[in-house]
């Protein structure tokens, strides 16, 4: 039953309303005007007003305009015709390949999975950036987030991790990617080989705003039909600040009471929802999630990456180019280190940690003018061939490679029974002279 | 199918459905009504009533409601199932059986699946207790079966009002939880049949006891932190606030493993999927060392995990609490961890804010103050009928935003607790776990239960206060060598901060993925605490700051390797000698 009005009684932001009956929750309609066609969705029902957000936005949009209900929720088509392919946010191809009409279709932003029916993660994914794989291991359905400041080189190492890390599926969603960015991600994509196991889904910045809210769902629909399909998938998303941000402009134009800096209360649960698919199915496959979050002024306290930190199962700081590794944290790692990967893994990492914290205490003491004792003269080398060895980013090595040049590291600095290692590891791995 | 006489839709905003009444229809605050959507019906509860309008939030996902569509109301409040078959199950936020859900719907969440909470057809072995003639409150036990390694008592309703007379009991035997298994019948006459299961609503507290007793045994939860210092009592109240990344998730399964309660009750309120999964898949694999048996069996999981709708969120609470304090009228010790509950607080903001309520701080609704307040007080130890005591202890997560313990949700619940323990960012990157910081938390407890805490040893909590007093010195001491150097420090006071550092590296550090340094049991606590604090009343004699950094660094070591070794063990003995002989020189 498909039903045509063209009454709209309401423009307001992206936001139009109409006077219709028998419409439902959540369901999707076509706004037909003169300049250009765009599909809106149902974001509530009052009496016989009906308010949908128009994807394309509203600008042109005529009080006689058209409005056609579908009867059904927003859609993607799913196949494996979808490899190699990009779409924009409304799920058109926007790489001058064919329609794929004839694909069935997914709702998007269907029911979560239960519980029960998740295994725990053991699957380790080398990416070969010791700050990753040593100190803060990336595990096989994990959801992770890339705390960044504008400027930083956060999509490199998405692209970079995209194409180094084991997975079956690569699917990147692009949410007010710039242009550029766009072109680099296809270019690396293609130079690597990959691009016949990747698909796209990307929102450049010049689309419109409500396009960024679908792209997440895209992405994370396709991704959770591969996965129940027995796929390994990784999902890469950039940037989810501009995800939460075209939230908060839908939310205000709905008149909502925002909690904190204009963001809508759900903020948490809409991140949230998104986020969760990231999953290890019982018998089947799985979803990993990587995800850049920029920080606006670079505080971890703004409410995107708040929310988004409570949300994930750790985050990588990018800071000066580098992955801090105060503050990062895999909280996957446990279920890998020492079991999947060497057995002196663990130990060694916090010890080294633990150990280059003391280091940047001697720096902040030394900066303020002080003594400098033999004992801050070994803190300093330390903490020199720590960022040199792993922290760089040019650095390119496996785990039990990095692992071994953490012992030889600690050794040439420090004395057995100041590192803080059980004894038996010490005997087993300490470097002899 | 549908016809005028019932009450319909009249709008939709999210979870949050008006509807129209039908004139005749008499409706009550949080009564549960079933929502008609494409045959499917969705259970949802009202939240507001004005004139024939009525606001429901809707316990699942809107997607293809309509204005119109039909709406059944059900007279009763939402409620939990109770009775026995609870233990080792593990439920959605509306007591489903998440296990049974699988069965029948595979990898995702369906929704308007709704399965009875307490299996039907399994049966129990009763054993009456009262018999005909005799006298009974709610409350008020009826017979056992039992449940595990539990005497489950079955409880006389804690619905009915007044007293009621034994009018028939069944003979000892298998029953299941709907069969009839006594009638009871009050002065009026009423006859009401009696069964296994009952039902509460889980908005309201359950005060079928003789009276509320002030907690005053400690509740070990083997975290060595929490125990010496900031000990947590039966039937008392705690929050760990703490930023992301700052550990409370591995503290609380450590704590939802170790800690010595009958049963454990954990809600995983609008937090990660993942960790609710590790928690179902590894519980049943490890053994509870005091029954022998799985540590499943003794716990309970009610997970409306973030993904989840955000209405049920706010009733996964209420639904674990509720259950706690089913079991404490049972006379067990209960701990319920519930994490986190400021998700619980921002389920409703969220629905406050779609009721478009005048907003209070940070758009919290006014009532959040008192809505945490009532949640908390339902914890509590309590003198049952039979003078049994049965407790319910309860540890609430706070996912402060941004870290900030300014903010509504915290404080409103340090008002109410008795025990706080913050954890710091600082520790937890310099990582120090558990990463509870000992300048910042407190516990009321520690002066409440002084005389039990005192039979560790006649001295213990002057001995635990003059630990955090070293704790205040040393980083005292510390800001002071930021400032102006190691070398501006006298040696007393360099010594004082190695002591301090000392504690802190081998007492309140303790490593949550060592088998052995994982969970400290009371008389390892005793022994090994009595030693260190020989160390810190001990009087060094150093001549050079090189020469105390040195020595310190040895005994520290020993302390160390001591903390990883079975205890009285011949590694341990090894360790313990070694630092004993050190403490006796002069």
């Amino acid at each position: 039953m498909i039903i045509e009005y063209s009454r709209i009684t309401q423009i307001q932001g992206d936001i139009i309303s109409v006077i219709a009956s028998g419409v439902q929750y959540s369901e999707l309609a076509v706004v037909k005007s003169h300049m250009k066609t765009s599909l809106a969705q149902v974001i509530r029902l009052r009496g016989d007003e009906v308010f949908l957000q128009v994807f394309a936005g509203t600008r042109g949009v005529a009080t006689g305009d058209q409005v056609r209900f579908l009867g059904h929720p927003m859609q993607v088509p799913f196949g494996d015709a979808l490899l190699g392919r990009i779409f924009n946010g409304s799920g058109y191809p926007i790489d001058g390949g064919p329609e794929l009409k004839v694909l069935p279709r997914l709702e998007i932003n269907g029911p979560s999975v239960n519980p029960v029916m998740r295994v725990i993660p053991r699957g380790f994914i080398e990416t070969r950036v010791p700050m990753i794989d040593m100190f803060n291991p990336l595990v096989e359905s994990q959801k992770l987030p890339i705390f960044a400041a504008a400027g930083e080189p956060y999509n490199e190492l998405l692209a970079r991790i995209g194409i180094c890390a084991d997975a079956d599926i690569v699917i990147l969603g692009g949410i007010g990617l710039k242009h550029d960015e766009y072109l680099k991600f296809r270019r690396a994509f293609e130079e690597s080989g990959i691009s016949s196991r990747t698909i796209m889904f990307v929102h450049t910045a010049s689309d419109p705003v409500v396009e960024r809210l679908l792209v997440p769902d895209l992405a994370l629909a396709v991704a959770e039909q591969f996965g129940v399909k027995g796929k390994r998938v990784l999902v890469l998303l950039t940037d989810m600040t501009a995800f939460a941000d075209a939230m908060k402009e839908i939310a205000i134009s709905m008149d909502q009471v925002p909690s904190n800096l204009g963001y809508p209360g759900s903020l948490y649960s809409d991140l949230a929802s998104r986020y969760e698919k990231a999953v290890d199915f019982e018998g089947a496959g799985s979803i990993t999630i990587l995800a850049v979050t920029t920080m606006p002024g670079d505080d971890v306290t703004h409410p995107v990456p708040d929310n988004t930190g409570y949300i994930t199962e750790g985050q990588f700081y990018l800071k000066k180019g580098v992955i801090e590794p105060f503050g990062s944290l895999s909280r996957l790692k446990q279920l890998v280190i020492g079991k999947v990967t060497r057995q002196d893994h663990g130990h060694i990492m916090n010890s080294m940690i633990r150990l280059f914290a003391k280091g940047r205490e001697v720096e902040q003491k030394l900066a303020m003018g002080f003594e400098r004792t033999a004992d801050d003269e070994r803190y300093l080398r330390y903490g020199k061939l720590f960022y040199e060895r792993f922290m760089d980013l040019k650095v390119n090595m496996g785990l039990d490679e990095a692992l071994d040049l953490g012992w030889y590291t600690l050794a040439e600095c420090f004395r057995p029974d100041e590192v803080g290692i059980k004894q038996e590891l010490i005997d087993k791995h300490w470097p002899r002279a | 199918m549908t016809s005028t006489m019932d009450s319909r839709i009249v709008a939709v905003n999210g979870p949050l459905v008006t509807v129209e009444t039908v004139k005749a229809q008499e409706v009550m605050m949080n009564e549960v009504a079933y929502v008609l959507c494409n045959d499917v019906f969705l259970k949802s509860e009202i939240i507001r009533i004005r004139g024939r309008l009525v606001d429901m939030q809707v316990f699942e996902n809107t997607v293809g409601l309509k204005v119109g569509d039909r709406v059944d109301f059900t007279g009763s409040l939402l409620s939990a199932s109770l009775g026995p078959g609870i233990l080792g199950q593990i439920y959605d936020g509306l007591q489903n059986p998440l296990s049974k859900l699988e069965n029948d719907q595979g990898y995702f969440l369906r929704r308007g699946q709704y399965i009875s909470s307490l299996n039907e057809d399994r049966r129990w072995e009763f054993t009456p207790s009262v018999k005909p003639g005799d006298t009974v409150r709610a409350g008020y036990y009826l017979g056992s079966v039992p449940e595990g390694i539990f005497e489950h008592h079955i409880l006389t309703p804690l619905a009915l009002q007044g007293a009621w007379e034994v009018v028939d009991i069944n003979q000892q035997g298998a029953y299941t939880v709907t069969d009839r298994i006594a009638t009871l019948k009050n002065r009026e006459g009423v006859e009401v049949p009696i069964k296994m299961a009952q039902q509460w609503p889980v908005k309201l507290p359950v005060r079928a006891y003789k009276e509320r007793l002030l907690p005053d045994r400690q509740l070990l939860t083997q975290c060595r932190l929490i125990d010496i210092f900031f000990p947590l009592a039966e039937g008392g109240t705690a929050c760990i606030p703490g930023p992301f990344g700052a550990g409370k998730t591995v503290l609380q399964q450590i704590v939802s493993r170790y800690a010595e309660a009958d049963i454990v009750i954990i809600v995983a309120c609008g937090e990660r999927a993942g960790e609710v999964v590790e928690t179902i898949r590894e519980l049943p694999l490890l053994e509870d060392p005091r029954t022998g048996k799985s540590l499943m069996d003794r716990t309970v999981i009610i997970c409306n995990t973030s993904s989840m709708p955000v209405a049920a969120r706010e009733a996964s609470i209420y639904t674990g609490v509720t259950l706690g304090e089913y079991y404490r009228q049972i006379g067990l010790k209960v701990l319920l961890l519930a994490d986190s509950t400021s998700r619980w607080a921002q389920a409703l903001r969220e629905s406050s804010a779609r009721l478009e309520e005048i907003p209070g701080e940070e758009a919290f609704p006014a009532y959040l103050e008192s809505r945490i307040a009532a949640l908390y007080e339902r914890a509590g130890v309590v003198r049952l009928y039979d003078d049994s005591t049965g407790s319910l202890t309860l540890i609430g997560n706070v996912s402060p935003a941004g870290g900030n313990f300014e903010e509504p949700v915290t404080q409103n619940t340090l008002k109410v607790v008795s025990a706080f323990y913050g954890l710091s960012r600082t520790r937890s990157d310099r990582r120090r776990y558990p990463a509870i910081d000992p300048l910042i938390s407190w516990s009321l407890y520690l002066k409440q239960m002084k005389e039990s805490l005192c039979e560790r040893h006649p001295e213990w909590v002057s001995w635990v206060e003059e630990t955090q007093n070293l704790f205040i010195q040393g980083n005292e001491i510390h800001q002071m060598m930021l400032v102006v150097g190691e070398e501006g420090v006298g040696i007393d006071d360099f010594v004082t901060y190695l002591k301090s550092e000392m504690v802190d590296v081998v007492c309140l550090q303790q490593d949550s993925y060592d088998a052995v340094d994982r969970a400290t049991g009371r008389d390892r606590q005793i022994s090994d605490f009595t030693l260190l604090i020989r160390m810190v009343h001990h009087r060094f004699d150093f001549e050079t700051k090189g020469e105390a950094r040195q020595e310190m660094t040895h005994l520290q070591n020993l302390f160390f390797q001591m903390k990883y070794c079975l205890f009285q063990g011949v590694e341990y003995m090894k360790y313990r000698t070694e630092i004993e002989s050190i403490l006796r020189k002069e």
